[in-house]
This record gives C-alpha cells, structure tokens and sequence, in this order.
C-alpha cells in the first residue's frame, strides 16, 4: 500500500533545510524501492520542530522533527513509514498540544492538504463555501459576512462586510476585488503561511467577493520578497482555472471571475491601500487622499475591493458554516478567530490561530515557551513596525482590537515580536524612526521630514545631549506626525516611540 | 517583453520585473524606450524606477544576498549578523564584491520571523543564521558560483 509522506514547502521550513530533506527522502525511497508518495504540504506553523516529517498511518498521521538528512536512513531503519518508534518520533501530529488547543477556522487546511490540489482541497471542505455562494443572493452574500462580525485582519479592522455592501451598491459595471497580499509588517507571516499552505481558500474567497459585488476581476498584490508564495499560488490559480473553479463559468454557473498575481518591488508604503492601488496600476506606490474611499473610486478608478489575505480566506468558512458559526468565536466586537504570529526572541515560534481573548502571557508562556534565548522577555512589539511596545507589566492584556486599544497599543496583523532584556529600547525608538524614514512615500511632509528628523534628535538623546530639552523635542515631533500625516505610516511610527518612552525611560537616559 | 505585456492594465511593473529579471538591472537607456511603448513620460517611468527598493539601474553581482533588518531579527542579533556578513564579503550594503559574485542588501522582513534572523540568497530563504552558520553556507555558495 502506498504510504504517504509530508514534507512542507513552507518558506519558513525551508529555510531550515526541509527540501534537502524532502531530497534525501526521495533518494532512500529510491534505493529501498519504496511505496512512498511524498507530498509537499504546508506548515502546521510549529516552526520550531521544522523541517518537520509527517506520516500517514492507519491511526492518523504522526509527526517525526525536526529532521536532518543525516536522520532520513535511520528513520526509514527504524520503520517511520509505520509510524514506529524513533527518537525524534513526536506521536500523533494533531495531538502536540501546541496545535490540539487551537481552533483553525482561516487554517483548517493549512499543513495538512497538497496546497495546489484542487481534489485534495475539496475533499477536505474546500469550495463548500463558493457552493453555498451561489445559491445565494449578492445581498444575501453581503449580509452573510456582515453579520459574522469579520474584521480586516489587514490592521485597520474595518468590519468587511460594510465595504463589501459598498461596492454591491455602485451602479458601475467594472469593478474589482484585490487582496492585499504586501505582508510587510515584521514578526508577521500569516499570510505568506496561508498563500504558501492553502492557497485555493484565498482563492474561493475572492471567488466569493467577486459574485458577492459584481465583480469579474481580481489581483493579489503579492510583495516580491514572497517568491516561495507565488510560486504556490500560481500553480493554485493555474489548477483552479483548470477544474473550471476559476474563468468564464465558475462551477457551471455562468458567471465569470478571473484572478491574476501581481508582483510589489519591495516598498513598505505599498501595504497601505491606496498606495497598492496605484502600484497596481504601474505607478509610484505614493499614497491617495481619501476621500473617495477605494470602495467607490479605486483601481483604475473603479469600485473596488481591499482586502487583506486573511480576510478574504476566512470568507469561505462563513459562507459554507454560516454567520453565526464564525460569530460564535470571539469576544465583544472581536468575532471569530485570529492567526496570531509568535515571533522573535521565542522559544516556539509559529502560528496560533484561536478565538479572540487569549492574554499576551498565555501566548507568550503557554505556545511561546517563553524566550529563545533563556533570558526574561522584557518587552513585546505588537501589529508590526508601527505597533506599541508592551512591558512585563502588561501582558496579562486580552489579544483584541479594544483591549489592546485601551492600553495604547494596537493589534495590527496579528504579530507579536518578543524581545528579551539585553534590548535596547531608545535603539528601537531610534529604528522605528528609521524605518520611517526608509520607507515613506515622500507625500506628505511630517512622514517624510518629520523621520528624518526623529533619528536625529534621538540619536542626540542617546549621545545625551541636552536631554530634557530633546525629549520633549521629540514628544512634539511624535504629536504632529501623528496629527499631521496623510496615512498610518507617519501616523502611527510614533506609537513605538512613545511607547518606548512611557514604559521604558530609563533606556533614554544612560 | 513589451509588445507581449503592454496590453496588460497597469504594465509598467511587470515590464521592471522583466528587464530586470532578464538583464539583472534596469539600464538607464531603457527608461526612454519604454515610455515611448507606454504612452508615458520619462519622468513617470524614472519615477517608478527609483521609487522601488527592489529596481536596481546599475549591474549588480551574479547574486544577491540580503540580510533581514527588521524587529524580529534584531531580536535575535541580525545587527551583529549584518556586522559579520559584511566584513565576511568585505561590503557594504548596496555594494558588489571585488569578484562580482555577490551584491549585498537590507531588507524589511522576508516573514521568516520565527526562525530569525534570516538571510535570503536570490529566491533561496536562509533561517536562524548564526555568523557560523553564514560562513557555512558562504563556503557553499562560492564553491557552486
């Protein structure tokens, strides 16, 4: 009997070497004359047992990591295609606690299918959703998403389903969905996770968006420093298109939806909607003034959709369970569930999708296991390189959008960095500005000036000169780019500033 | 490449992708040709060059090497990483070694943050690379290039 063997394709996988093992692998099923078929799925997102084997045996797949070739003989010695005993051997994979105690929603499939089969896919669920879609009306559709409380899982936050009734509402004939697949922010990889993973429920989703407003054209914006990610979903695209899922007649209904990928050139700013609308359109990425919001005047001045890649994905599993299914998940306005990214100076870094409310500590100590290096976690940076950094003291702190909001912080995407006490936080006020300054778009003048001048007057801070005089310089400073900027970039680069004020001063007076 | 792609709404980028996957760099000489395929100006196609980190207008080396700057991996010593990458290939970012083999540069998070700090080598993506690790996988690539 054929016995099939994972091994993930994963980015983050294969950075730890999981294709020369995936080689190694081939190379034994050769020589031993095996009846092996090795599939290349995605990542569990436990990245800390990657490049990770798993086997499926009569009682379920089990899991054997992390691996090296060197380790490949002596599994098949040691009989892993029956799931036997090794000393790398870590049971049943769905039984690791790390991955039992989560509830995968967006990444039911994620790890466990052969991301670019469109059979592998359905038969675990997928395109139920899409089936559900069809049988509805557009307004059904909208409303279906509007009342499962879903939320962009961009950073904004904006409730989908409003945008979503706002496009349905423009008498236009052309319209567009595009996903916003420009994962910049760092200690996020959600999304370049799922593309890489589960490709075709990104897919349906916008499939869905598409039917839902009228649209017949859609574009992933995918950041360019993702290839591993294009890859995937080119050959997702391509299988979709070629079972019909995808084209001038989805699942024989008649209606026409097309999708292409479009590749970034590594710009920040192009994260931020406008900006990748003009960036689509083959321009400079600099930012648009709303109004008119994309939803009325967007990619080639048409109405269009901006969603993030998470999103869209966790369209599907509303349409095909219902609202009140995804409802259900969450707390307050925080509806469904959340890929949270742990990542950084941690001991298990990955990917933990669970319903909203689980505190920063239970994220950071439970899954995280507490640093990577040893030593006391002493700050964590929260939705990317404008988010707030958090102390100790904070991190009993519930992950949602309103908690985290009340103590000043933000959730952003869903990433959290973690930084043990050798950090240096005037270091990381003076990057935050930096990183600013590098990428801004050069629209408006507070973004663009305003960074410049933040890394200099934090660089004399640091030199400790004149002390008081330049913190109070630089509060001023955090208060108009905070006021005064066209989009979050040079709205919100002060939050890791201030942040790092407030709760780690003594770092600003050496 | 043009002819192939212009009918595309939005061509310009994919057009950059092209030349620069096809020649390494975006020549200078390109931008007048290009806006006179496109129907644009000079200036637009120079302005789109520049904007993008990714386009480069001169050659580089026969490989990039990019090593990631942002939080998570300076959570976990990309600075001393870049210290040591550096005085390993004898650059500065931006800058090709003496043997034309390697360019190196920053780059903003390649969402390899869990296994940080990453190193990314044309499409091939590097995790917790240590400076031992980096001289290991430097001894590889300069016996394949």
């Amino acid at each position: 009997m054929t016995v099939d063997v994972y091994v993930s394709r994963d980015a983050s996988a294969l950075s730890l070497g999981a294709e020369a093992v995936a080689k190694a692998i081939a190379a034994e099923v050769r020589s031993r004359k095996a009846d092996v078929r090795l599939i290349r799925n995605g990542s569990r997102g436990m990245f800390w047992l990657e490049p990770l084997i798993e086997v499926s045996t009569p009682a379920g797949r089990v899991a054997y990591g992390p691996i090296t070739p060197k380790d490949v003989p002596g599994l098949f010695d040691a009989g892993f295609l029956t799931g036997a005993k090794h000393a790398l051997a870590l049971g049943a994979t769905e039984e690791i606690p790390y991955f039992k105690s989560q509830q995968r929603l967006t990444f039911a499939r994620v790890g466990i299918t052969d991301p670019v089969s469109v059979a592998d896919y359905v038969a675990n669920g997928g395109y139920q959703g899409l089936r559900q879609a069809l049988s509805m009306s557009q307004a059904d559709m909208v409303q279906a998403v509007l009342d499962s409380g879903l939320r962009g899982r961009g950073g904004a936050a904006f409730p989908t389903g409003i945008k979503w009734k706002t496009v349905l509402e423009q008498p236009t004939a052309q319209k567009y969905i595009t996903c916003n697949a420009d994962e910049g922010d760092s200690g996020t990889f959600a999304d370049r996770m799922l593309m890489e993973g589960d490709p075709l429920v990104l897919i349906e989703g916008m499939t869905i968006a598409g039917l839902a407003v009228g649209a017949t054209q859609g574009y992933i914006y995918l950041r360019c420093e993702y290839p591993h990610a294009y890859q995937a979903l080119q050959e997702a695209i391509a299988a979709a298109y070629k079972a019909r899922y995808l084209g001038t007649d989805v699942m024989g209904s008649g209606r026409r939806f097309d999708l292409e990928v479009r590749l970034g050139a590594g710009a920040y700013i192009c994260g931020e909607e406008t900006s990748m609308l003009e960036s689509l359109e083959g321009k400079r990425g600099e930012i648009r003034v709303r109004p008119p919001l994309p939803a009325i005047k967007g990619l080639f001045g048409q109405p269009t959709i901006v969603n993030n890649v998470i999103t869209l994905a966790s369209v599907p599993v509303i349409l095909a369970k219902g609202a009140q299914f995804y409802k259900d998940f969450g707390t307050g306005k925080s509806r469904g569930t959340l890929p949270i990214q742990l990542a950084g100076n941690i001991k298990q870094g990955g990917l933990v999708e669970r319903a909203f409310g689980l505190t920063l500590k239970e994220l950071l100590y439970d899954y995280g296991g507490g640093s990577a290096s040893g030593r006391p976690i002493r700050a964590v940076q929260v939705g990317g390189p404008l988010g707030a950094y958090i102390p100790a003291s904070q991190f009993d702190v519930a992950v949602d959008y309103e908690a985290l909001s009340a103590i000043g912080a933000l959730l952003g995407h869903g990433g959290i960095v973690a930084f043990d006490d050798t950090v240096d936080m005037a270091k990381m006020a003076r990057y935050a500005m930096e990183f600013c300054a590098v990428e801004s778009c050069g629209k408006c003048t507070p973004c663009r000036i305003g960074s410049t001048r933040g890394v200099e007057v934090i660089d004399r801070i640091i030199a400790g000169v004149d002390t008081d005089r330049n913190l109070r310089l630089l509060e001023d400073l955090c208060e108009t780019m905070l006021q005064g900027s066209l989009c979050g970039l040079g709205g919100m680069t002060p939050f890791p500033v201030t942040s790092a004020l407030k709760h780690f001063a003594e770092d600003f007076r050496r | 490449m043009v002819a192939a792609l212009r009918s595309r709404p939005g061509a310009l980028l994919e057009i950059l992708h092209g030349v620069q996957a096809e020649l390494g760099y975006v020549p200078p000489a390109a931008v007048p040709v290009l806006a006179a395929e496109l129907n644009l100006s000079r200036a637009e196609v120079h302005g789109v060059v520049t904007f993008y980190h990714f386009f480069r207008q001169a050659a580089g080396g026969k490989h990039t090497v990019r090593v990631c700057q942002a939080e998570a991996c300076q959570s976990m010593g990309a600075e001393k990483l870049t210290e040591h990458v550096k005085t390993a290939l004898g650059v500065d970012f931006h800058e090709t070694t003496a043997d034309g083999r390697f360019t190196l540069e920053p780059v903003y998070c390649l969402g390899n943050c869990a296994c940080s700090p990453a190193v990314m080598r044309d499409g091939d993506i590097f995790g917790r690379v240590s400076p031992e690790r980096f001289d290991e996988l430097l001894g590889e690539w300069r016996k394949d290039s």
